[in-house]
């Protein structure tokens, strides 16, 4: 059996990692959850998942800077990230991507959107 | 070696090499690379001083009067002294004015006057002849004395040696061409000699040398020593007298000091001193090395002088003419070569003297006595003529043989009269007549020209009368009753006692009575009448030189009419086309003007130029006439005065209301600019709000979203789940309309739109219904409400809606932090002073101080990290605080943490009665 992807969920909304959650566990990877940016380091290098979703709105260090940090070393190099930003173009999206983010997903976002985008970063099954 | 032609071709060579010398300096000065710019060359051509009264006469006098011949060096080198403040002064002067000459010097200081220039020249040629024949004189029997070798016989007198006299003529008439040839070669605008400054400076070298080579020779050749001379002269009986400085033969204290002033003026007034020392003077910064130069180069040719003396007077028992020991000396005691040496410096002195004051003489004779002259007669029509120059050239050639032809009449009329020594004096006393006009000319403005007139005439007649006179009637030319019994046989009025003053020397004689004239009239007649405006201007200019800057003098103050065109012929014709163009030239670059020969009207600063071009050249007095004939010179008339005075003072207001102008117009300046600033950053501050709204908007509208796809995409949903995710809709739904209403109510808030609907209306009822409405909320959280309210409250004027808003907010803010199960809110109304206080008090976390004035502001939310984010917008606290500020209240928090909060806000009273009254009064 083929090892389970794993997914970080970076978001201080409740409803909103709610049902990313549900997304994710419906879609069958491992999940799980950190509520803001510290939190989500810690996680991400003890997890490693292959996928991180990354709100951008975070209390103690917003999105920009986990994603900055975690580009910034060198041991999370495959973590994939996906940003939720407020908006689809402009200024946040910039940054994200000038930061790191290897997609920027504006919100409300569709469901069916965010899954085939996660799939789209995992890793080719082996 | 001493015979005739070798002693001639040496003499002959001599001049050559001067000439050749002089011609090079030339060369070298059109080329630019001037060889006498050099403080050196300077003092050394200040030498010029010592002529061959100092090279033959000195030696003669020191062996009559011992050290009586001193004076005549202690009077130039105290004068030294003053130099940087009397001569440094006339030496600026003298630049800034282009002054050409010692008469233009003096003629310019008082009003530019043609007749004083006139008068100075006539007065220094005279008393310059009696200097020159001394030259004439020492060269011819210095040439006679070597020839006769070897036997030392001098010649007794002038007359008795037709040979003697021949010599001179032909000694004349050769300095005659060789000063011609030397000065008159071409015409210089500024009067500068270069090859001559250089010539001078090198024979000021030969005659040192050569007299330096024959003292050494007599004190340590033919005697041994200093020592050895003075201990004979005071060994011999005869001679021991003369050691004695004053008193006895050394002439008594009142001649020396006499005789040291004579020589103070002499050193600046002499014609060729002035010509040495300003007018070819090439650097002002050159006085400082001449200062001590000088001094050294007097004492070097002084110091042999009475060993010398005395050397040839132990030598000579019974007086061979002592004026040739120098000559007579070596001669005797076969030492041919340095006869010859001592000759050709005696040659050289002489002919130094000679050529300098011949070119100063005939410079001032053509500018100040001649061309005056000649312009003023018509019937030359000189105006006319195209080129002066030729002309100009002519008149000065003629006046260097005149000169020296009346030099050597002189020599011929009175030269034996008197040893050499004294024929120097007379001259001496003649230029010291100028130095009343010239010194206070410089520094006294009240000198004037008529004063100036009055002092020299006076002067020169006193000078004439005790000094000329007696030398003519010496010589029989004029009777000796002259002297003895005085004219017409006046005894009071005679030459040599005048006044009955007598018991003095001829030449402090002399001295006194001409200077007593001299100064006084002066003075007296400076004094009697003002000076005219030309004068005060030039006495102002002179005597304040130090004190303005190049070039302000007083252009400003003329005003005529002149056309360039005019000036530039006017120009031409006396430096020729070349040189005016070139001058013309050198303007417009200097005053950044095109083309100022091409004015129709000169201005101002073009007629002065142009004035003192032409003053360069034939002196300050002629320039001006010439320039009267170009140009009509108009007086300011008063109302001209005035009216240029009149916009003088208008332009002043003009300006001043301009300034104020500009004031106001920073000042707004700088009021738009912080109300940009203001604006800006209002701007800013919306974008911000706009882009925390929007994604305040998105964040439940995401959640809505998602959870409805998931419900839409999973129908098999277990009912717990989908349940849950449905309240979740509802409650997200719920959120994002209120977050939509307070957004709109903050930008109402903001714009002035909102719209209040104010009335009358009882607290107690609106804190009851809002805890029914707010029930449901604090059972879910186990938070008990507790309410305090009195029986009776007067009624507020708000807007019932809006305030029950404010009290919503802060109940739920209350029961948002309170751990759940033990929470208590306690909403309280009181009476406060003329309001009514409401206060909501709870047992949560309490907001600590950092936070207080925060949470009021806009998103805004005091987190807690244990219960989650809490669910608000961050706008109610800010929503509330502009509806209780819009009714005229306040609110505000007290907190401590960890004791709980309490949210309080006040409203005003309504004082009913009054209100019943008003609305019945309008009712009626």
């Amino acid at each position: 059996m083929a090892t389970a992807r794993k997914v970080l969920i970076a978001d201080d909304e409740p409803n909103i990692v709610t049902s990313l959650e549900f997304l994710m566990r419906s879609c069958g990877y491992e999940v799980r959850v950190a509520r803001d940016g510290e939190e989500a380091l810690r996680l991400a290098e003890g997890f490693q998942p292959d996928v991180l979703l990354l709100d951008v709105m975070m209390p103690l260090c917003d999105g920009f800077e986990v994603c900055r940090r975690i580009r910034g070393n060198a041991a999370m190099r495959a973590v994939r990230i996906l940003m939720l930003t407020a908006h689809g173009r402009g200024p946040q999206v910039e940054r994200g991507l000038a930061l790191g983010a290897d997609v920027c997903l504006s919100k409300p976002f569709s469901n069916q959107d965010l899954i085939a985008r996660v799939r789209g970063l995992l890793p080719p099954s082996p | 070696m001493l015979v005739p032609w070798v002693i001639i071709f040496v003499s002959f060579a001599y001049l050559g090499l001067l000439f050749a010398i002089a011609y090079y300096a030339d060369q070298r000065a059109d080329a630019g690379r001037s060889v006498i710019a050099s403080p050196y060359i300077y003092s050394l051509s200040l030498a010029v001083y010592a002529t061959a009264w100092t090279f033959y006469g000195s030696v003669g006098r020191a062996a009559e009067n011992g050290v009586g011949f001193l004076p005549i060096y202690i009077g130039p080198t105290l004068m030294i002294a003053l130099w940087w403040i009397v001569m440094r002064k006339i030496l600026r002067i003298s630049k800034q004015n282009r002054i050409t000459s010692l008469a233009d010097f003096i003629a310019s200081r008082y009003g530019k006057s043609a007749l004083l220039g006139g008068v100075v020249t006539v007065i220094a040629v005279i008393g310059i002849l009696p200097y020159i024949s001394l030259q004439l004189k020492a060269v011819s029997a210095s040439f006679t004395t070597v020839l006769q070798y070897p036997e030392i016989v001098v010649p007794a007198s002038v007359g008795a040696a037709p040979l003697l006299g021949d010599t001179a003529l032909w000694v004349a008439l050769i300095l005659a061409a060789f000063t011609i040839l030397f000065g008159t070669r071409h015409l210089d605008a500024a009067e500068h000699h270069e090859g001559m400054v250089a010539a001078i400076a090198f024979e000021s070298l030969v005659k040192l040398v050569a007299f330096l080579a024959v003292g050494v020779w007599v004190s340590w050749g033919l005697y041994s020593g200093f020592g050895d001379i003075f201990a004979r002269v005071a060994a011999n009986a005869d001679l021991q007298p003369m050691l004695a400085p004053f008193g006895g033969v050394g002439g008594d204290y009142s001649s020396w000091i006499w005789l040291t002033i004579l020589s103070m003026f002499a050193i600046m007034f002499l014609p060729r001193q002035f010509q040495v020392t300003v007018i070819e003077n090439k650097d002002e910064g050159h006085l400082r090395k001449a200062i001590w130069l000088f001094p050294l180069y007097m004492l070097a040719i002084n110091v042999f002088v009475l060993p010398i003396a005395f050397g040839g007077l132990l030598h000579f028992p019974g007086g061979a003419d002592a004026d040739s020991f120098v000559l007579t000396l070596p001669m005797s005691q076969k030492q041919e070569l340095l006869a010859l040496v001592v000759f050709i410096g005696g040659l050289s002195a002489a002919t130094g003297m000679v050529i300098v004051e011949t070119i100063a003489l005939s410079t001032m004779v053509c500018n100040d006595l001649v061309m005056p002259v000649l312009l003023r007669m018509r019937a030359l029509r000189l105006n006319e003529r195209r080129d002066l120059t030729g002309l100009l050239l002519g008149i000065r050639r003629g006046a260097i043989v005149l000169i020296l032809l009346l030099g050597y009449l002189y020599f011929k009329i009175a030269g034996e009269a008197y040893a050499l020594v004294s024929i120097g004096l007379i001259s001496f006393a003649a230029v010291a007549q100028f130095a009343p006009a010239a010194l206070g000319g410089i520094f006294w403005k009240g000198g004037t020209r008529r004063g100036a007139l009055a002092g020299l005439v006076s002067g020169f007649a006193v000078w004439f009368y005790t000094l000329l006179l007696p030398a003519f009637a010496r010589s029989e030319w004029l009777p000796l009753g002259l002297l003895e019994h005085g004219p017409f046989g006046i005894e009071l009025l005679r030459p040599l006692a005048l006044f009955g003053v007598s018991g003095l020397d001829q030449i402090t004689h002399a001295m006194v009575w001409s200077m007593l004239a001299n100064a006084g009239a002066y003075v007296a007649v400076s004094l009697s009448r003002a000076p005219g405006v030309d004068e005060h201007r030039q006495a102002t200019l002179f005597v304040d030189v130090f004190r303005r800057p190049a070039g302000s003098s007083g252009e400003r103050l003329w005003r005529g009419t002149a056309s360039a065109a005019d000036l530039f012929n006017l120009l031409a014709r006396f430096v020729g086309l070349r040189a005016a163009g070139e001058a013309f030239a050198d303007y417009a670059r200097l005053r950044g003007v095109e083309r100022p020969e091409a004015q129709r009207e000169a201005d101002a600063d073009l007629v002065h130029f142009v004035e003192k071009q032409l003053a360069g050249v034939i002196g300050a007095a002629s320039a001006h006439i010439m320039l009267a004939t170009v140009t009509k010179e108009e007086a300011l008339t008063l109302d001209e005065v005035r009216a240029v005075l009149d916009e003088a003072s208008q332009i002043v207001v003009y300006s001043h209301r301009l300034e104020q102008k500009s004031q106001e117009l920073e000042r707004a300046t700088r009021e738009l600019r912080a109300a940009n600033e203001r604006l800006t950053e209002l701007d800013r501050m919306k974008d911000e709000f706009v882009s925390t709204v929007s994604h305040e908007l998105r964040t439940p509208l995401t959640a809505i979203r998602s959870f409805t796809e998931i419900l839409h995409d999973h129908p098999q949903l277990p009912a717990a789940e989908r349940e849950r995710f449905l309240g979740i809709v509802i409650k997200e739904t719920e959120r994002l309309t209120r977050l939509i209403s307070q957004v709109l109510d903050v930008s109402r808030l903001e714009s002035g739109r909102m719209e209040w609907h104010e009335s009358l209306i009882d607290m107690r009822e609106v804190i009851e219904d809002t805890a029914a409405s707010t029930s449901q909320l604090f059972r879910e959280r186990e938070v008990r409400l507790e309410r305090s309210l009195p029986a009776r409250v007067p009624r507020v004027k708000a807007d019932l809606d809006r305030i029950v808003q404010v009290v919503v907010n802060l109940l739920s803010n209350a029961v948002k932090f309170i751990e759940p199960g033990r929470g208590r809110v306690e909403i309280a109304l009181e009476e406060e002073g003329g309001f009514l206080r409401v206060n909501v008090r709870d047992n949560g976390p309490g907001v600590p101080r950092e936070h207080q004035d925060l949470i009021f502001e806009k998103f805004r939310q005091a987190g807690d990290r244990l219960t989650g984010k809490p669910q608000g917008s961050g706008l109610g606290l800010y929503i509330s605080r502009r509806i209780v500020e819009h009714s005229g209240g306040r609110l505000w928090v007290e907190s401590r943490p960890g004791e709980g909060a309490c949210f309080s806000f006040t409203l005003p009273l309504v004082d009913e009665a009054a209100l019943g009254k008003a609305a019945l009064g309008k009712a009626a």
